[in-house]
């Protein structure tokens, strides 16, 4: 089995179920700033969206990480850890909070990522109104994930699953940010730390990241700008309009 | 099948997707009209039904859901039997059943959100007395058509999106594809031979037929 991975969250969530499931894989780094996910190759071979994770198993191909997680946990079903729950119900509930993944929580902690993380790791400027926006909003919809863990100790009720699993890495990489107000919204709400808490000491946890920290390591050393950003080309304008104007030189 | 209930509005895509799917599978059911216009989705008695305020929400006997793909998903699981068969085939292939969970992600990660603030420009904003910002049509234009260029190459090898046979994958992108063929945005699907075919045949199904109006 090989996947074709990058850095971002939903490669660190198709490793962790591969580590849910014991399962051997040979990892292929897919650069993804230096386009390597957007070659006719990769288009035609492995994914026309451009995007990595990719797995390959056999012949089989598949890309999407939410797809490539419920493929390991049905395919694999009898091998490590059961990542669906059995009863058709428990299943039903466990498939909404995948879509609440995607369809609430995604939205703003994928933004949060792309500015505070991926930007500066390309080298371009964070928008932190952006920033401030996605983190009220997210701070609405972990109140509702607050209730639900207290209710429940994983989101589709006594095991964890497939839903829960998808959540730790965006989790993850939002609890290494800088920005206090970010770390908070988890931070402050104990049924959802006591849940996270729970999850990074999974065995599974432990083997995805031990090799996976090392964006942050790669954003220090990219830290200085690969293109100029916006911002440098509006300043010189302005200098130079302002020196016309008042006779400056 | 007397226990289903759906809670939500005839004009929501979600809502519609759920409908789609109960009436492929001919079941009975009760539809309770939400008053979203009155805010009726941001107060307590349907936040207990759904705590993200949104239409629909779902009832089969003691099971309550929300979010419409889980709940598509959820007909298509318990009534397998029943109507038309929205999951592949061979629904044991867990190799088809995965190419058709991918199609539903791409659904959701690339077309849907590209396509709504279409409908969201084109439609919606006009019903509420506010103006269509073409600049933005045009941005969300641009992406769409690479997304329907994939549709495009991958209907050429199969007849659905999933395979040879109608699943949800298809049936997700009803809704949305029905507003945009009102708008000018139409045109992005019929200038494409395969998508066209698709498009024509989707929505001509009966169930379409019935929410579609």
């Amino acid at each position: 089995m090989k996947l074709h991975c990058g850095l971002t969250a939903e490669n660190l969530a198709a490793k962790f179920g591969l580590h849910e499931k014991g399962l051997d894989f040979e990892v292929v780094f897919v650069d993804w700033v230096a386009g390597e996910s957007k070659t006719k190759a990769f288009l035609a071979n492995f994914n026309p969206f451009g995007q990595v994770p990719v797995l390959e198993d056999g012949d089989l191909k598949l890309f999407e990480s939410k797809a490539i997680t419920r493929y390991l946990a049905e395919q694999y079903r009898d091998v490590g850890t059961d990542l669906l729950p059995n009863d058709p119900k428990e299943r039903a509930i466990m498939s909404m909070w995948m879509e609440i993944n995607t369809n609430q929580f995604h939205p703003f902690a994928s933004t949060l990522i792309r500015e505070l993380i991926i930007k500066p790791y390309q080298g371009l400027a964070t928008d932190f109104t952006s920033v401030q926006e996605s983190e009220m909003k997210l701070s609405e919809v972990l109140n509702i994930y607050e209730a639900r863990l207290g209710e429940f100790p994983y989101l589709a009720g006594e095991s964890f699953s497939l839903a829960d699993l998808h959540h730790l890495p965006p989790i993850h990489y939002m609890l290494r940010m800088e920005e206090e107000g970010v770390k908070d919204l988890i931070y402050s709400r104990p049924n959802i730390t006591a849940w996270v808490e729970k999850m990074k000491s999974r065995p599974a946890w432990l083997k995805t990241v031990v090799k996976g920290d090392h964006i942050f390591e790669l954003t220090k050393q990219r830290r200085l700008p690969i293109q100029f950003d916006a911002s440098c080309h509006e300043l010189t304008s302005v200098a130079q309009t302002t020196t016309m104007v008042t006779g400056n030189n | 099948m007397a226990g289903i209930k759906v809670f939500g509005h005839p004009a929501s895509a979600p809502t519609m997707r759920v409908l789609l799917a109960l009436h492929e599978k001919n079941l009975d059911f009760e539809f309770v009209h939400v008053d979203l216009m009155g805010g009726e989705h941001k107060k307590e008695a349907f936040l207990a039904r759904n705590p993200f305020g949104q239409v629909p929400a779902f009832e089969d006997g003691d099971l309550k859901l929300f979010e419409s793909r889980a709940i598509t998903q959820y007909i298509a699981h318990r009534y397998e039997g029943q109507g038309t068969n929205l999951l592949p085939a061979d629904s044991k292939n867990i190799a088809q059943y995965s190419i058709m969970a991918i199609g539903m992600q791409v659904e959701a990660h690339q077309f849907e959100p590209v396509a709504s603030k279409l409908v969201s420009e084109q439609v919606f904003k006009l019903k509420k007395g506010l103006t269509t910002d073409q600049a933005v049509v045009a941005e969300e234009e641009a992406k769409l058509a690479k997304v329907l260029d994939v549709y495009e190459a991958r209907l050429k090898e199969f007849k659905y999106l999933a395979g040879d046979t109608f699943t949800l994958t298809d049936l997700h992108h009803i809704p949305t594809i029905k507003y945009l063929l009102g708008t000018p945005t139409k045109k992005l699907f019929t200038e494409r031979p395969r998508v066209s075919e698709w498009v024509a045949e989707i929505t001509k199904r009966p169930a379409s037929q019935k929410i579609l109006q």
